[in-house]
């Protein structure tokens, strides 16, 4: 039996996509012939004037996208996240970002999501290199419910952001009435003793976790960081100041992803005990999505693991 | 100080009326002599722009000056008081290492002072050393990083088509440019999505940064392969340096605007000063006194003998 509660981000998105397509005219769509999989197809075929499928060439398809947005329109532009951000990285930065083109990159299938087709095609740099490029938005949302109310709010952003989807079937961990904020932290559970910062799929994790360890006696903090970038340092210090320590955790390298940015703004404001869950620098492989987490350091258990030595140290 | 105000004032009217002049000329033949005549002057400002920066790229500059004369007084429609009307045709110089040109001739059209260009590539300058389009008007895309400009272009002629508006989209391209595989990305969606009104124009002077094109990259036969990626070129290949020439290869690109097409330009790296002309060497590097005074003797030599 199907569980009710469980839905990708890419149905999510979607979805999205065949409302917004009618309530924004300038919206237009475009993808790098991986359509049906992203799920922009729906798209497509509702709004065919309005969707071009470029084929496989992420960089043509960004800078297509690029002039659009000069001439007044809203493009969304899809690809699986590892090609999208390293192929056409340098035409993410001097077209969309140098610019400041009001174009939305989905990175689709990021993180390990793309679990069987292995390393080759799984991301986990895409974090540390689109955070890295001025005047673009990096957003993770946690669930299908955030990444809709991303769509939303950011396809009348005047500015590009970038936005990474999940691929497989998540939990929801929002309700609709709950709105995501773009450029805010959100607060899912009140703690004292440690934070846990958390973003993307991750996010459930740290909210399991985090019960399993009031059992032990240990009251954690959940924060869920879906704006990367620009970060919420106010409430991020906020959280630090009182609980002393913070662990970050993300589907995606170590080096230079949330928890470094997280690293990089507590440094500067409030330096606390920190540690970092994230793939150790290492390229990935084949494998069921759950067991590739938990094989490279991803889930509940290493969550509460870190979070023991951290407070016990 | 006043002075200074009131020589600004009546060189703006010389700028008005010297255009109004060129622009507004009904003889094709005299209208083509003059915008020669620009072309050439603005190979003088851009030569002395070089000499006293000490940089920036003096080959692609000189190469494209009547392609970009002619299309800025005799095509384009373009708004300098309202640069950014949706209506306006669009440029998109892609090889834009050539912006020294670009910017002399925005700013004779008036999109910003002409005391600017003496600040080019100077920090805080709203002229950077490629083009950028958030801080010079008329600049429709940013440029420079080569392959991008047939991309862009594309988006924004199938812009045109959603919008319903004839505007016209110019892509200049150089050796470069077509060295970059996403080019040839764009020219094959272009073929696959045709929208009308978008010229990819070749400055196809045949010298790149490192040596000539067929030492580097050969692109020959260059009109087959547009051809083979299905995109509508020009069977003639037309002179760039020739004002009349560029004109009726813009009368073939209205006979043919239903479709993306491309049009092949002979044209000369460093065009004007006979020893940097198809030299590789003149592609950016600094104009010594020397060659200064030996070229700019040229040029206005060239251009005492363009005078009408």
């Amino acid at each position: 039996m199907k569980n009710p509660d469980l839905i990708s981000m890419r149905q999510a998105l979607g979805d999205v996509l065949l409302k917004l397509g009618d309530e924004v005219p300038e919206l237009v769509v475009l993808d790098s012939d991986v359509s049906s999989s992203t799920q922009t197809i729906h798209f497509g075929k509702k709004f065919p004037d309005r969707f071009f499928n470029v084929g496989v060439a992420e960089a043509n398809m960004v800078d297509i996208a690029g002039g659009m947005a000069t001439c007044g329109f809203r493009p969304v532009a899809s690809a699986f996240a590892i090609f999208l951000t390293l192929k056409a990285a340098e035409q993410i930065s001097n077209i969309i970002c140098y610019n400041k083109l009001p174009v939305i990159l989905l990175g689709g299938y990021a993180g390990l999501s793309d679990s069987f087709d292995g390393a080759s095609h799984q991301s986990i740099t895409d974090i540390a290199v689109m955070r890295a490029m001025p005047n673009l938005n990096v957003i993770d949302p946690a669930d299908a419910i955030e990444l809709t109310q991303a769509m939303q709010q950011m396809i009348t952003y005047d500015g590009p952001s970038y936005i990474r989807i999940s691929r497989n079937p998540r939990p929801l961990l929002f309700e609709n009435d709950e709105p995501f904020k773009f450029g805010k932290i959100r607060k899912i559970q009140e703690g004292s003793d440690m934070t846990i910062a958390a973003c993307g799929v991750t996010v459930s994790m740290a909210i399991d976790a985090a019960s399993e360890l009031k059992s032990k006696g240990i009251s954690a903090e959940v924060l869920n960081i879906s704006t990367i970038k620009p970060l919420d340092v106010d409430t991020l210090v906020r959280s630090v100041q009182k609980t002393g320590c913070i662990l970050t955790v993300e589907e995606h390298t170590i080096c230079g992803g949330m928890g470094s940015a997280v690293a990089e703004a507590l440094m500067k404001n409030h330096p606390v005990k920190m540690d970092f869950i994230g793939i150790s620098d290492t390229f990935t492989e084949t494998g069921s999505y759950l067991e590739l987490l938990k094989k490279y350091g991803i889930s509940k258990e290493s969550i509460k693991d870190k979070v023991l030595k951290l407070v016990t140290e | 100080m006043k002075l200074q105000k009131m020589s600004i004032i009546t060189d703006e009217k010389l700028r008005r009326k010297s255009l109004q002049d060129i622009e507004g000329e009904t003889d094709l033949l005299q209208k083509a002599a003059k915008i020669r005549y620009f072309a050439q002057q603005c190979r003088v400002d851009v030569f002395e722009m070089l000499y006293k920066r000490g940089n920036g790229h003096w080959g692609g500059s000189a190469s494209v000056a009547e392609i970009l004369s002619t299309l800025y007084l005799h095509f384009l429609k373009t708004y300098p008081e309202n640069p950014k009307n949706p209506d306006r045709d669009r440029l998109i110089l892609s090889k834009g290492h050539a912006a020294p040109m670009l910017y002399n001739i925005l700013a004779k059209k008036g999109f910003f002072p002409m005391e600017e260009l003496s600040t080019f590539r100077e920090l805080n300058s709203i002229l950077q050393g490629h083009p950028c389009m958030n801080k010079t008007q008329g600049v429709d895309i940013s440029s420079g990083p080569l392959g991008h400009g047939i991309s862009v272009g594309l988006g924004m002629a199938l812009a045109a088509r959603l919008q319903k508006k004839d505007y016209w989209t110019f892509v200049i391209v150089g050796e470069g440019c077509l060295n970059e595989g996403q080019s040839w990305e764009g020219i094959m969606a272009a073929a696959k999505f045709t929208p009308p009104r978008l010229v990819i124009m070749v400055d196809y002077n045949k010298v790149q940064l490192d040596g000539p094109c067929s030492d580097i990259m050969p692109l020959d036969p260059l009109s087959d392969k547009f051809k083979a990626f299905n995109i509508n070129v020009a069977e003639k290949v037309y002179d760039g340096h020739d004002v009349l020439d560029i004109m009726k290869s813009l009368d073939w690109a209205k006979e043919n605007q239903k479709n993306p097409s491309a049009i092949i330009y002979k044209t000369h790296k460093g065009k004007g000063v006979s020893f940097m002309e198809d030299n590789y060497k003149w592609h950016g590097s600094t104009i010594d006194d020397e060659s200064y005074t030996r070229g700019k003797g040229e040029l206005i030599e060239t251009l005492m003998k363009l005078k009408i």
